[in-house]
């Protein structure tokens, strides 16, 4: 499991408001420009970062978290990971199918995400939490 | 909270979105622009996201239901500026935002409200020409 641990420079926010998705949104922007992320690259991790971090709000019911830079010894790349003490996700299968959802969205947060990016990694415990975690590498 | 101003420039409502929208202010939008149509009885809508460095799902449902809810009004809405890292991000997203028109700028949105506008009521004279035919029709076989 890819704690925060092993994140260079980690930054971490709480979620708790619209404006705190916003603030998330902002700090990822900056981190994708400070490692030279491709425009398109940074858009989609932007992006992901924005469905997720609504996702830790909406569904986790607030969150935080946790944003830096990463280094695998080849390349160099962006991590996040956003971890919520909410209800958990019962059927993780069901819940990264386009288009399903259990709240008023258009069901493509998750799985929209996780074509975003280049790793996704999600661990969930039915009334424990979730916590899911996302890197984008520059190529 | 920050709020998006909708600018009346003849029969057409413009909206430049410059900031990064919290939730709240997209739905806002969505209000006001619904009011603002109904106050105005503008036909065309004009939202110009140039500025918009991502456009997630939440503001892209949002931008379909503008564009529904307009429709719904008699006034048509196109979208206008999207960059290309944004389109490409919306469509591997999966959100290909069926049922919104689109320009690359403002001029051009301009330019296919006021065609359209001009096919509709091509359409209408037409319409209303077959209508007459018809009654002709009927008075002829009684």
């Amino acid at each position: 499991m890819t704690a925060g641990g092993d994140i260079a420079g980690m930054e971490r926010l709480a979620i708790r408001s619209d404006q705190d998705v916003v603030r998330v949104r902002q700090l990822v922007r900056t981190l994708a420009v400070s490692v030279k992320l491709s425009l398109v690259d940074q858009t989609k991790l932007v992006t992901a970062a924005s469905e997720l971090a609504r996702n830790t709000l909406v569904y986790g019911g607030g969150g935080t978290v946790e944003a830096g830079r990463v280094d695998n010894g080849r390349r160099i790349g962006i991590r996040i990971v956003f971890a919520d003490q909410g209800p958990g996700i019962p059927d993780l299968d069901l819940a990264l199918t386009d288009g399903y959802t259990t709240g008023n969205g258009l069901g493509l947060g998750l799985s929209g995400a996780r074509r975003l990016v280049d790793e996704f990694d999600i661990s969930t415990e039915v009334g424990q939490g979730t916590t899911i975690s996302v890197t984008k590498w520059c190529r | 909270m920050e709020r998006v101003p909708v600018l009346k420039i003849g029969d057409i409502l413009l909206v430049s979105i410059l900031i990064d929208m919290e939730d709240q202010v997209a739905l806002q939008l969505q209000e006001d622009l619904a009011d603002r149509i109904v106050e105005t009885g503008c036909h065309g809508v004009i939202i110009d996201i140039s500025a918009l460095d991502i456009v997630d799902s939440f503001v892209g449902r949002t931008l379909a239901t503008i564009a529904s809810v307009s429709r719904v009004l008699d006034a048509e809405t196109v979208v206008v500026g999207m960059r290309p890292a944004v389109a490409i991000t919306l469509v591997e997203l999966g959100l290909s935002l069926p049922g919104i028109r689109t320009a690359l700028n403002v001029e051009l949105g301009m330019e296919l409200l006021a065609r359209e506008r001009v096919d509709d009521f091509i359409d209408d004279l037409i319409g209303d020409d077959d209508q007459d035919d018809a009654d002709e029709a009927v008075v002829a076989a009684s």
